[in-house]
């Protein structure tokens, strides 16, 4: 298998901030790689020095065999960029922006078929800047597809998607994948990466913290069982339940969850400290790990949670 | 080996000038700015003026001859000067500028197309004026001259699209564009025999703020070539020099300052426009 992208301890700052802090990933040809973390992770910062939009501090990088931060015209011939924030002209419609950006490509895609491929067949001859937030993000997938890529870089692409327009540009994904693309996206929705990606780097400020298969990352914490109860309101403090608890709690209103790699002893602890209180733990639940609770074991789940968009909302 | 690649450079400078002239008339206000508001101001000034005449070194002229140039050549200034520095900040802001930058379109040919899209809008606004100060006001105009009125409109309208670029580049957001570029361009105008004719009379730092900058000398060059009491060829080589100068300045200015990303903070990719002056 040929490599796409090789990335070695590529260092990124601004001023005191280290963005990118010595990441290193390979993506091999036909492979999808989701970037997975939270706000202001780096993972913008990432892909958007293998596009050659940024320039890094260090590290070496190979895009196609090409440095981005020096590929000229035909490198970008075949890459397709689908930017987290990119402006378009929005008084030309979907189907004239289409076609002016298509003719700057060796090979460019059928502009009618790229339309339907990204359902806007009825929007195609509206401008742009009437179209909706969702719509308007399909413009930019459908920008970043005109030129038939062979690599394809998607920043977030269906944040702002309907659910049904999410699985539809998912379909669109997975399509382009099984046509021998290659795919780097980021994304905040674990349904998305699991279902999309070969392979899954979670980021978290700068650097890469675990990167494996969905199914390889869920199996690094496959030991560990998720323990989950509904606690009522209680006068007398938690330290008897908490303290001696082997796995790590985490609470979310009335409800408790946490991760054991001895579920056993934790049960046992947790109901018999019930059974002397006489309390009942509705909504109790034992269930192996999912990817979520992956995700949020490695990133840290107090800082940037509520706002790093999980799938769940 | 670029050459493999899409279709021809020409062909795509062609392809962006038409798309941005699309874009052009689907925004009313640049096209009140740049082609409507000369030809009103020429009527109405005519309105005002109209029986008036004024006297040159030569002889009693007309009023309209005195506007139809000046105003033919405000129309230039607004469209490329003021219309190119308020497009391209708002394209940086709003990240097309970083979006072409991703494409195999090599960055200067969207450029071009929005320069060029710019000055075919003063060619438009000068043919509108030129063609109402001739046929309802009588105005001047001698093919032997016109030469000199093509060369005095080509030279002048590069010098204020390179200068839409370098103002463009030297601010830092959109939304600072249209403000400074009517700061710029107005009390200009004043200065330099747009809506006022002043030779003698003025104050001399006036005459020279007038003299430094390229609109006097782009009024009058233009004028000359439309005056009945110039000689043909009718070339000021002087004052076209001055522009040609502006020109080479505005152009170091913009090759050197010119950027593609939004500045951090600027309004980016969102709420656009209004494109309001
Ligand atoms: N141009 C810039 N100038 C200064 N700081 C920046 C710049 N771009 C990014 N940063 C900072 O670098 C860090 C990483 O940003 P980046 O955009 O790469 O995060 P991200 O993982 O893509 O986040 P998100 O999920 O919110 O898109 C952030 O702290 C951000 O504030
Ligand atoms: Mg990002």
């Amino acid at each position: 298998m040929t490599t796409a992208i090789r990335v070695r301890g590529l260092t990124k700052s601004y001023g005191d901030l280290r963005a990118v802090d010595g990441v290193s990933f390979d993506v091999v040809e036909g492979e999808v790689l989701a970037i997975l973390g939270p706000n202001g992770a780096g993972k913008t910062t990432t892909v958007e020095i293998l596009e050659g939009h940024r320039t890094r501090d260090g590290g070496d990088v190979s895009v196609l065999g090409t440095d981005p931060g020096r590929g000229g015209r035909p490198f970008r011939d075949r890459i397709g960029i689908v930017l987290q924030a990119a402006g378009v002209d929005r008084e030309l419609s979907t189907r004239e922006a289409l076609e002016l950006y298509g003719a700057a490509y060796s090979t460019p895609r059928s502009i009618d078929e790229l339309i339907e491929l990204v359902e806007l067949t009825d929007k195609a001859d509206d401008r742009i800047v009437s179209l909706s937030g969702g719509q308007r993000r399909r413009v930019d997938l459908a920008l970043g597809l005109i030129g038939n890529p062979e690599l394809i870089f998607l920043d977030e692409p269906t944040t702002g998607f309907d659910p049904r327009a999410r699985r539809r540009s998912w379909d669109v994904i997975s399509n382009l994948t099984s046509l021998g693309r290659t795919i780097v996206l980021t994304t905040h929705y674990l349904d998305e990466a699991e279902y999309l990606a070969d392979r899954v780097a979670v980021m978290a400020k700068g650097r890469i913290v675990a990167d494996g298969t969905p199914a390889e990352l869920r199996r690094s914490v496959q030991s560990d069982t998720k323990i989950a109860f509904d606690l009522p309101r209680l006068d007398e403090p938690l330290v008897e339940l908490f303290d001696p608890l082997i796995g790590q709690g985490r609470g979310r209103g009335h409800r408790v969850e946490f991760l054991t790699p001895a579920p056993t002893a934790d049960l046992a602890h947790v109901t018999s400290w019930a059974m002397q209180r006489g309390i009942e733990l509705d909504g109790l639940t034992v269930e192996s790990a999912d990817l979520e609770d992956v995700y949020l074991s490695l990133v840290g789940e107090d800082e940037d949670s509520e706002d790093s968009g999980r799938a769940d909302g | 080996m670029d050459n493999s690649l899409g279709a021809s450079r020409v062909s795509l400078v062609v392809r962006h000038i038409r798309a941005q002239n699309r874009i052009f008339w689907r925004v009313p206000i640049g096209a009140f700015f740049a082609l409507f508001l000369p030809v009103m101001m020429l009527v109405l000034f005519v309105a005002l003026f109209g029986s008036d005449t004024y006297t040159t070194e030569y002889g009693e002229v007309s009023r309209a001859q005195f506007y139809t140039p000046a105003l033919a050549v405000f129309a230039v200034a607004s469209a490329t000067f003021t219309n190119l520095a308020i497009n391209l900040s708002i394209r940086r802001d709003e990240g097309i500028l970083r979006r072409v930058r991703g494409t195999p379109l090599p960055p200067w040919i969207y450029l071009a197309g929005v320069i060029g899209s710019a000055v075919y809008m003063a060619l438009l606004g000068t043919v509108a004026v030129v063609t109402l100060g001739v046929v309802a006001y009588g105005v001047n105009i001698e093919l032997t001259k016109l030469p000199a009125m093509l060369v005095a409109l080509v030279l002048g309208a590069t010098a204020f699209a390179t200068w839409g670029v370098a103002l463009a580049a030297l601010t830092r957001t959109a939304a600072a564009a249209p403000a400074v570029a009517n700061a710029v361009i107005l009390p200009l105008a004043f200065v330099s025999n747009v809506f006022v004719s002043f030779e003698g009379e003025a104050p001399a730092w006036l005459l020279l703020v007038g003299d430094t900058f390229p609109l006097r000398h782009f009024v009058i060059s233009f004028g000359e070539a439309m005056s009945p009491f110039s000689e043909a060829p009718a070339f000021l080589p002087e004052r076209l020099g001055v522009l040609v100068a502006w020109t080479v300045v505005g152009a170091l200015v913009a090759l050197r300052k010119f950027r593609w990303e939004p500045a951090v903070g600027a309004s980016s990719a969102r709420g656009r426009r209004g494109n309001s002056r």
